[in-house]
């Protein structure tokens, strides 16, 4: 199978400890893919290579079969790889559409010299996408920090559609959401995979994993312990992965 | 179906989008407190509201109103910047030494003030950008070695300068209007359009904001950080100058306290001191009711050791009734 994005042998090291060992994992486009793994697991290590916080020590990341470089967040973005950080996604100061265009403001020319931001543009767009993932937002000039936790999972979601994501990270998406709204964050993954991006969702929801994912990847200390398509696995089989009660997995 | 809700929510836009009436309404309080200071002023003394004492005001609070701006910014950056008022006195000196000592072309002169605080903002961006060391803590150091330099650079005596065409800089006129005033303006205009509609500007937001989301999404926030902190060392070196011109000579004892002056007009003007929150309008309002009240007390034959009392409850009082702001809007 022709994985989207790929990593082969990749490694991170901090001083003496391996965080991530010599991992292996890929995702298809219109794929979901679960990283598992108790606290320290070396998952948020793993993706923060993908999504360019931290840089390997070891090993390469393949998209669409080709080696890249991901040596800053930037390159990631440049590559189409996004990611959704848990609490750190979005500066809470500024109002929806700054967030949606946040590092990459929209200018026109004022005067024929100066660039300046242009605040219409970016607060029409940003609605398009909000309306095309179905979020209802009383305000695009509301600060972040007056939205729900759904709202503001939402309008993260919609800056990675909005930026052509082909592959999206989600780093716990729906911790310290409501019932209703965590609902409404995975039928969002649900429609975004239909739209053929490859999706790696960190939980430790298993109800979500099991209701949204194709696959699980489960991490132990460093190590890929397992991998197993979640319709031929069952809850009981993913924990005793994850804590180590059962044989590392077959590849 | 949606037409509707979009028509009320474009009739609000409109509405929102007018910045004029966005800065009356975000600095509501601050404007009444200023118009009611004014008003008092203007009806106790005959003298207040005439030509020459509002601009006798305007060119009293410019000079801390172009530190101000610098200062807007590394407060929405959540930084500070203490290393401000040293950068006057060491500017000024430079400046003033250049013209007397070197006989340096006046231009020459003055670039070379103006550069010397872009130096010390230059120190100070470099390694508040490049280290987690407290800006607070960076800045303090800075501030001690830029007024050293200008006390060894001078032996600690002014450096009285005798040239007409300097004194122009800070106590000329074009037509009825002081040149500190006019360069104020030309300030404020860029510092505000720079702050509300610049890429940049927008950034030093989120840095403010949130610094590792402004990271996540590709923003270079150790260039926001250096630049910030360079723009603040060449505010206070332009006051330096003027200063310095103002008064004939560069004084190494110029610009005490002038980090406080603005660090205060910045808090009248709403600008949060945790980061990402403010506006340089705000900061204009904020300086210019440090500036009246102080030209009113003197009016009024204050003595002047009690307006530092009267200037410290001022604060107090507009960052309390921000604070109860604060609080209700969140509840």
């Amino acid at each position: 199978m022709a994985y989207l994005l790929e990593t082969k042998g990749i490694t991170k090291r901090f001083g003496g400890l391996t965080a991530v060992d010599r991992v292996d994992m890929g995702v298809e486009a219109g794929e979901v893919v679960a990283l598992l793994g108790d606290n320290g697991a070396g998952k948020s290590t793993l993706v923060k290579m993908i999504s360019g916080v931290y840089k390997p020590d070891e090993g390469d990341i393949f998209l669409d079969g080709k080696k890249i470089e991901i040596t800053s967040p930037i390159d990631a973005l440049a590559h189409g790889i996004e990611t959704i950080y848990q609490d750190l996604a979005l500066a809470e100061n500024l109002n929806v559409f700054s967030n949606i265009f946040l590092g990459r403001e929209k200018t026109k020319k004022a005067l024929g010299i100066f660039n300046v931001l242009d605040h219409g543009y970016m607060e029409e767009e940003s609605q398009k996408v909000l309306d095309r993932v179905d979020i209802k937002i009383p305000s695009l000039k509301a600060n972040i920090r007056n939205l729900s936790g759904g709202q503001r999972q939402a309008v993260a979601i919609s800056r990675s559609i909005y930026w052509d994501a082909k592959v999206l990270i989600m780093d716990e998406p729906t911790a310290a959401l409501g019932i209703a709204e965590q609902r409404k964050v995975l039928d969002m993954v649900k429609s975004l995979k239909k739209h053929g991006i490859a999706i790696i969702i960190i939980s430790h929801q298993m109800y979500d994993v099991f209701e949204v994912a194709d696959r699980v990847i489960v991490m132990r200390r460093g190590i890929k312990a397992g991998e197993r398509l979640v319709k031929d696995t069952s809850s009981e089989e993913v924990v005793g992965l994850i804590v180590g009660a059962e044989e590392v997995g077959k590849k | 179906m949606n037409t509707q809700k979009e028509l009320a929510a474009g009739k609000r836009n409109i509405w929102l989008a007018n910045p004029i009436v966005n800065f009356f309404r975000e600095n509501l309080g601050i404007i009444i407190g200023l118009l009611a200071i004014c008003m008092i002023l203007t009806i106790m003394t005959p003298s207040f509201l005439t030509q020459t004492n509002i601009f006798n005001v305007l060119r009293q609070v410019s000079m801390n109103l172009y530190v101000a701006c610098g200062m807007t910014m590394v407060i929405i950056l959540g930084g500070i910047d203490l290393s401000v008022g040293s950068i006057i006195a060491l500017s000024g000196v430079i400046t003033g030494g250049l013209i007397s000592f070197s006989h340096f072309p006046l231009i020459t002169a003055v670039i070379c003030g103006l550069i010397a605080g872009v130096v010390i903002g230059v120190i100070n961006g470099v390694i508040i950008s490049r280290t987690t060391i407290p800006p607070f803590i960076v800045t303090l150091a800075t501030m001690n070695i830029a007024r050293g330099i200008a006390y060894v650079y001078t032996g600690g005596q002014p450096i009285r300068v005798m040239s007409d065409d300097f004194n122009f800089i800070g106590a000329g006129y074009i037509g009825i209007v002081p040149m500190p005033i006019i360069y104020l303006v030309v300030i404020v205009i860029i510092s505000f359009f720079f702050l509300s509609k610049s890429k940049t500007g927008r950034h030093i937001y989120a840095v403010g904001g949130n610094m590792q989301a402004a990271r996540f999404s590709g923003i270079k926030t150790h260039n926001v950080q250096f630049f910030v902190y360079v723009f603040s060392g060449l505010m206070a070196a332009i006051a330096g100058v003027v200063l310095a011109s103002r008064m004939f000579s560069g004084q190494p004892t110029a610009g005490q306290g002038s980090e406080m002056d603005a660090i205060a007009a910045v808090v009248l003007g709403g600008t949060s001191m945790s980061g990402g929150v403010g506006k340089i309008g705000g900061t204009v309002i904020g300086g210019l009711i440090i500036g009246v009240l102080s030209n009113g007390l003197n009016l009024l034959g204050v003595n002047s050791f009690w307006q530092y009392i009267v200037k410290g409850i001022v604060i107090l009082i507009a960052v309390y009734v921000d604070f109860l702001k604060k609080n209700s809007n969140s509840k």
